[in-house]
């Protein structure tokens, strides 16, 4: 009975994998729409027949988009951003993390307290502004992009808890052999937290790849700007497309939802194209968060 | 093995500590300088990024004039606060807040658990970590992106949600220009987002139950759905509740950037909130100490929440986040 019970394909198997089925396409439909319209000509966009593929097939949208200076110079931006910021990011979070891992660092709860505190309560954002662009001057500089959101307390927890885990043997016999703490905390500490900072640089790096507020607020510079804020003003209409496009085009309303698809896929492109490779360790992450939490 | 020797030394250290903590910690600080030394630049970017603007918060009782000090000068008191507190864009916005939050916590909440059990239900692994894959992409893709393709989707000229109501009924609606389509499309858009990522921790409860309590079940000649009913349900309904009274705790924090996103004047009657009526006050209107009184009033709101939800889930389920 058990035999039977195991290899039976009941209805209810049959109504779940319709289920999975149908959240697969309504996940998928958004982006297999938009490649749809980036790859198809404008008469048929206009007039609104595209559903599921491309219709009237080219790759114009593309190429004119491939010629927009502007586009490209915010997706340098973007990548510079994120490298720099996911480094500045990891560096503040790992150097917080492994000292509040120590049971040995006396004052730990009150430095615990001092960012867990964070957490519930903010300054909000007007006064963090007003510290970005009045105090320390950092308005139209990369600087104000990278570095006033540059730790998660959340992320740095996360870390503390894989810092506790490291084996302390290995580290009490370096230090008998008199290591400092620096060799112990880079020979050691950096090379055993390789998953962990693996897991949190992803984090950090999503986290600015997709970053269009801060830049938003703090950039006035066109040249300055991240492809997610260049984006941003295309749909939001802030830039027309004319200006993208060059000028002399036909029928704006159409090129503009090609234009539009095509820039948002491609600067989507990346995160969907190592996201499957990854998952695995944002899942992680989740989970070693969850275990504390 | 490590820790009893972490308090055979501070054991042996106790009598001096009579003298004072301080001292105590200065003297810890001394002989182990190095360890301390790697908490200077994070700690330095919590007392400039949060504290000193935590401090700035006083420019919700100043004045505050261009050129003139960072977070005001001349002491005004409650003026910024009766100002909001009578302007009724205010009220409308914690209306609409309070309402966008509720709603959503109430109409998303059950998804991905159900999603989660079903996921469990798959037998085939190769089947269910694909689906897991596919369903957690949407939380990387950006606001931006998600927005784009709302607008897309939902154009009344070219849009597919409008080309098939066009072939349905022969109307089109203007999804975004209508102030009671607000919602649903923040809902469903939301839900769509956040599925699969926010099942994984009901997936991890799912693996943490004890197989032979199914397998007991199974000899007591329990159904598939009386397993799930009385074996499954129970082991994962800690977990709900602890993310249930989390979610109550940040209830007022929603999606700001992507409301910010996806309002315009024509939605505001809906679709303003307070995080949103803050930034166009402070931000758009340059009125700095109005949007930091908001602020403040908005940050205090949070933390009632989040105390009395973590108050509520230390009662009622041992777990808390603090």
């Amino acid at each position: 009975m058990r035999i039977s019970q195991r290899n039976k394909i009941s209805v209810f198997d049959i109504i779940n994998a319709l289920i999975m089925i149908f959240v697969i396409v309504v996940t998928l439909y958004p982006f297999l729409y938009l490649t749809s319209i980036s790859m198809s000509s404008e008469k048929f966009v206009y007039s609104g027949e595209i559903t599921f593929y491309p219709k009237g097939f080219t790759l114009g949208t593309y190429k004119v988009l491939l010629k927009d200076t502007s586009f490209w110079i915010s997706y340098r931006n973007t990548i510079i951003y994120t490298v720099l910021g996911t480094l500045i990011s990891l560096a503040l979070t790992i150097l917080l993390a492994y000292p509040l891992s120590k049971k040995r660092l006396k004052g730990r709860s009150v430095f615990l307290g001092i960012i867990l505190f964070t957490m519930f309560f903010s300054g909000g954002l007007i006064p963090t502004y007003l510290l970005v662009t009045r105090m320390l001057r950092m308005r139209n500089t990369i600087w104000a992009v990278v570095i006033p959101g540059a730790i998660s307390t959340y992320n740095v927890l996360i870390t503390r808890t894989f810092c506790e885990g490291l084996p302390e043997e290995l580290e009490e016999a370096a230090a008998i052999d008199g290591m400092s703490t620096y060799g112990i905390f880079f020979k050691i500490v950096l090379p055993l937290s390789k998953p962990i900072l693996a897991t949190m640089g992803l984090f950090y790096a999503v986290g600015m790849w997709n970053n269009w507020f801060g830049p938003f607020i703090y950039l006035d510079t066109k040249s300055l700007f991240p492809v997610s804020l260049y984006l941003r003003n295309i749909i939001a209409g802030a830039q027309s497309t004319r200006e993208v496009v060059g000028g002399d085009v036909e029928g704006i309303g159409d090129i503009e939802a090609t234009i539009k698809s095509a820039s948002m896929i491609v600067s989507a492109l990346p995160i969907i194209m190592i996201y499957p490779f990854v998952q695995k360790y944002f899942v992680k992450g989740v989970m070693i968060g969850s275990l504390k939490g | 093995m490590a820790s009893t020797n972490e308090v055979v030394k501070t054991t042996a250290v106790a009598p001096k500590a009579k003298t004072g903590k301080l001292q105590e910690f200065w003297h810890a600080v001394k002989k182990d300088w190095r360890l301390y030394s790697l908490l200077l630049l994070p700690l330095l970017h919590y007392i400039i990024f949060q504290y000193i603007p935590m401090y700035g918060v006083v420019i919700a009782f100043r004045r505050y004039q261009p050129g003139g000090p960072v977070y005001g000068s001349q002491w005004v008191g409650l003026r910024y606060f009766r100002m909001f507190l009578r302007d009724y864009g205010f009220w409308r916005a914690f209306r609409n807040n309070l309402i966008i939050s509720i709603e959503y916590l109430v109409i998303s909440f059950p998804f991905p658990i159900i999603f989660a059990l079903l996921l469990n239900e798959l037998k085939n692994l190769k089947c269910k970590r694909f689906v897991q894959t596919v369903s957690y992409l949407p939380h990387f893709i950006s606001t931006v992106i998600v927005v784009g393709m709302l607008k897309e989707m939902l154009s009344p000229t070219i849009g597919i949600v409008n080309m098939a109501l066009k072939a349905l009924t022969g109307n089109t609606i203007d999804f975004l220009s209508e102030p009671k389509w607000f919602r649903t499309i923040y809902i469903v858009s939301g839900i769509w987002q956040q599925l699969g990522w926010n099942s994984i921790i009901y997936l991890a409860a799912l693996t943490n139950i004890n197989p032979e309590l199914y397998d007991a079940a199974k000899v007591d000649g329990a159904s598939r759905f009386q397993q799930i009913k009385y074996v499954t349900i129970p082991g994962i309904l800690p977990t709900v509740m602890v993310i249930l009274i989390l979610n109550i705790g940040s209830l007022m924090s929603v999606g700001f950037e992507k409301i910010l996103l996806l309002y315009n004047p024509l939605t505001y009657e809906t679709a303003d909130v307070i995080s949103t009526f803050l930034y166009r006050m402070g931000l758009v209107n340059n009125n700095y100490s109005l949007g930091a009184a908001v602020g403040l009033c908005n940050s205090i709101i949070g933390v009632i929440l989040l105390t009395s939800a973590n108050f509520l889930s230390r009662k009622l389920t041992d777990s808390s986040l603090w």
